[in-house]
């Protein structure tokens, strides 16, 4: 079964690289709008050679690791106030389900008034696109704790922060965890729109810097870089954790 | 440490209306005594582990330790539950050591407590494993650690060997029998099984269906030891069984049903071949 899955993506993908490419060569298209994926393959090697995809690379990872850091401790912190302080959540929690409707790149305009045309513009955006996805599965993760789980701490002596710090928390993690993914995944989105409409070091400046020159095959060639960058950390953070926290916490079965 | 409930009742306030779950319940247990409860299915045996426990408060009444009423939860009185509720999160070790680290005993201490009370379940080399990775059983008597770590006066337990094989309940209650005479513990120990209360308590309590009253008592002084299939506990098992029968079908007729489980059914068929 697996197999026979695999066999059909990877045929799908080969047929459509062999399409691309003789189109190219019947040169439908002229070359600065239709590029050969040969063309963009060079244009991605040239790119790490001379290191200004790295650099771009570099960039765009710094900002999201400190974006998503910020949005990530903010979120748990948030999530499980709301989730254990019913006056907050009727409060404070009313707005982020509001405020959760709007994509984050909507949230740039009142960066750029605030912070100006600057790096904190952008990180600004980066966590208001990550921090209401891990608020929100915080609290669902801490109203959702198996109040057995809460009986027994406080049978065995457990108070206060230590309740929190050990028991509410860790429970809330497989929940905890699915809203970081989420939140990645909507933190890497907005940090390249942004990035696309702000123009410093990063991938989204190489996508415009492609499209001022006339570089189609640039523009592709980032894209994968972008697309691949998202995957990667799907699958080799994310999910890896996610399975096992899910098997510990015997949610598998 | 001795125990005394003195009239003690608890009315649950829910939206379809109020639920006496124990009506009155008197009860005073003999410092290092071995009670077994035993009852109809939903006639208030948990409610009443749980107030014990200070995890409910009771509506009437009082609870008394050594004179003193009860407060809050205490780790004077841990409870043992159905399911052991461990954390997933931790380790073996580390779930041992959890009532502990909560009442800041010191690091070193710690450590060497846990590893006494693992090792008097016999699953020292256990001690790295996660919960997911053990039997049933092993969860029950990581949670039986879990709660002796703590040294309580009072262990209360509610049905933890419920959901086990016999055999491995049969080994339980040897171990349970072993550790409460080495350990000198007040036991309250909830069960569904006759044949259970007569192998492990001093004495037998039996609630009516709900709203509990203590319906009858009875002591078991046979000599310890004692074996789940031996003719002494057979024949108790059976006496009590008449009793604990009549008032099912009570329960029964005065249909609550949906509580009214198979297990009793089961239980009957069981104690009464
Ligand atoms: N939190 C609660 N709110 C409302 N009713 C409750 C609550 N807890 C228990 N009850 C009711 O109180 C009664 C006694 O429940 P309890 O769990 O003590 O029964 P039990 O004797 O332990 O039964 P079992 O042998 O099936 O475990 C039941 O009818 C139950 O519906
Ligand atoms: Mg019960």
């Amino acid at each position: 079964m697996e197999i026979r899955k695999v066999i059909r993506t990877l045929g799908f993908l080969i047929a459509l690289l062999a399409v691309w490419q003789s189109l190219a060569i019947l040169e439908v298209y002229p070359e600065y709008i239709f590029p050969s994926p040969l063309g963009v393959l060079q244009t991605l090697a040239r790119g790490f050679q001379n290191g200004r995809f790295v650099i771009g690379i570099a960039s765009s990872m710094q900002r999201i690791l400190i974006g998503f850091g910020i949005s990530a401790i903010l979120g748990v912190a948030f999530g499980l106030a709301l989730g254990r302080q019913r006056w907050l959540n009727d409060t404070l929690g009313a707005l982020v389900l509001g405020l959760q409707t709007l994509p984050s790149i909507c949230w740039l305009p009142i960066a750029l008034l605030w912070f100006g045309l600057s790096e904190t513009a952008i990180l600004f955006v980066v966590v208001m696109g990550a921090l209401l996805a891990i608020t929100t599965a915080t609290e669902a993760g801490v109203k959702n704790t198996p109040p057995l789980y809460l009986r027994a701490a406080r049978n065995l002596g457990a108070r206060g922060w230590k309740l929190y710090a050990l028991v509410i928390l860790p429970a809330a993690l497989p929940s905890i965890l699915t809203g970081m993914k989420l939140g990645w995944s909507f933190a890497w989105r907005s940090l390249m729109a942004a990035e696309l409409l702000y123009v410093s070091l990063g991938l989204g400046q190489l996508l415009t810097m492609g499209r001022e020159l006339n570089d189609m095959s640039q523009v592709i060639a980032v894209m994968i870089v972008i697309i691949a960058i998202g995957l990667l950390v799907d699958r080799a953070v994310f999910a890896p954790l996610e399975s096992r926290v899910r098997e510990r916490w015997g949610l598998n079965s | 440490m001795k125990l005394e409930i003195r009239n003690v009742g608890k009315t649950f306030q829910s939206k379809s209306g109020a639920i006496t779950a124990i009506d009155t319940a008197t009860l005073n247990v003999r410092a290092g005594e071995f009670v077994c409860l035993l009852g109809p299915s939903g006639c208030g045996k948990s409610t009443l582990l749980n107030l014990i426990a200070g995890l409910d408060k009771p509506t009437r009444g009082e609870i008394l330790m050594d004179g003193k009423p009860i407060g809050n939860t205490g780790t004077d009185r841990v409870m043992i539950f159905q399911s052991a509720a461990l954390f997933p999160w931790l380790s073996v070790f580390d779930n041992v050591k959890f009532g502990l680290n909560m009442i800041g005993v010191p690091k070193p201490e710690r450590q060497v407590i846990a590893r006494r009370y693992l090792a008097m379940v016999h699953l020292a080399e256990f001690e790295n494993a996660f919960v997911h990775e053990l039997s049933g059983g092993m969860r029950q008597r990581v949670a039986i650690a879990r709660a002796l770590a703590l040294d309580p006066a009072v262990l209360l337990m509610d049905e933890p060997f419920g959901a086990l094989d016999a055999q491995t309940r049969d080994l339980l209650h040897g171990e349970l029998q072993t550790i409460w005479q080495a350990t000198c513990k007040t036991i309250l120990f909830v069960t569904h099984n006759v044949r259970e209360a007569v192998v492990l308590g001093d004495r037998v309590v039996v609630f009516s269906a709900r709203p509990a009253r203590i319906k009858r008592e009875w002591t078991v002084d046979l000599p310890r030891p004692r074996q789940i299939e031996s003719y002494a506990v057979v024949d108790l098992a059976r006496d009590i069984m008449q009793t604990l029968k009549d008032d099912v079908l009570v329960s029964q007729r005065d249909n609550d049903a949906q509580r009214l489980s198979e297990l009793e059914m089961q239980m009957i068929g069981d104690d009464v071949l």
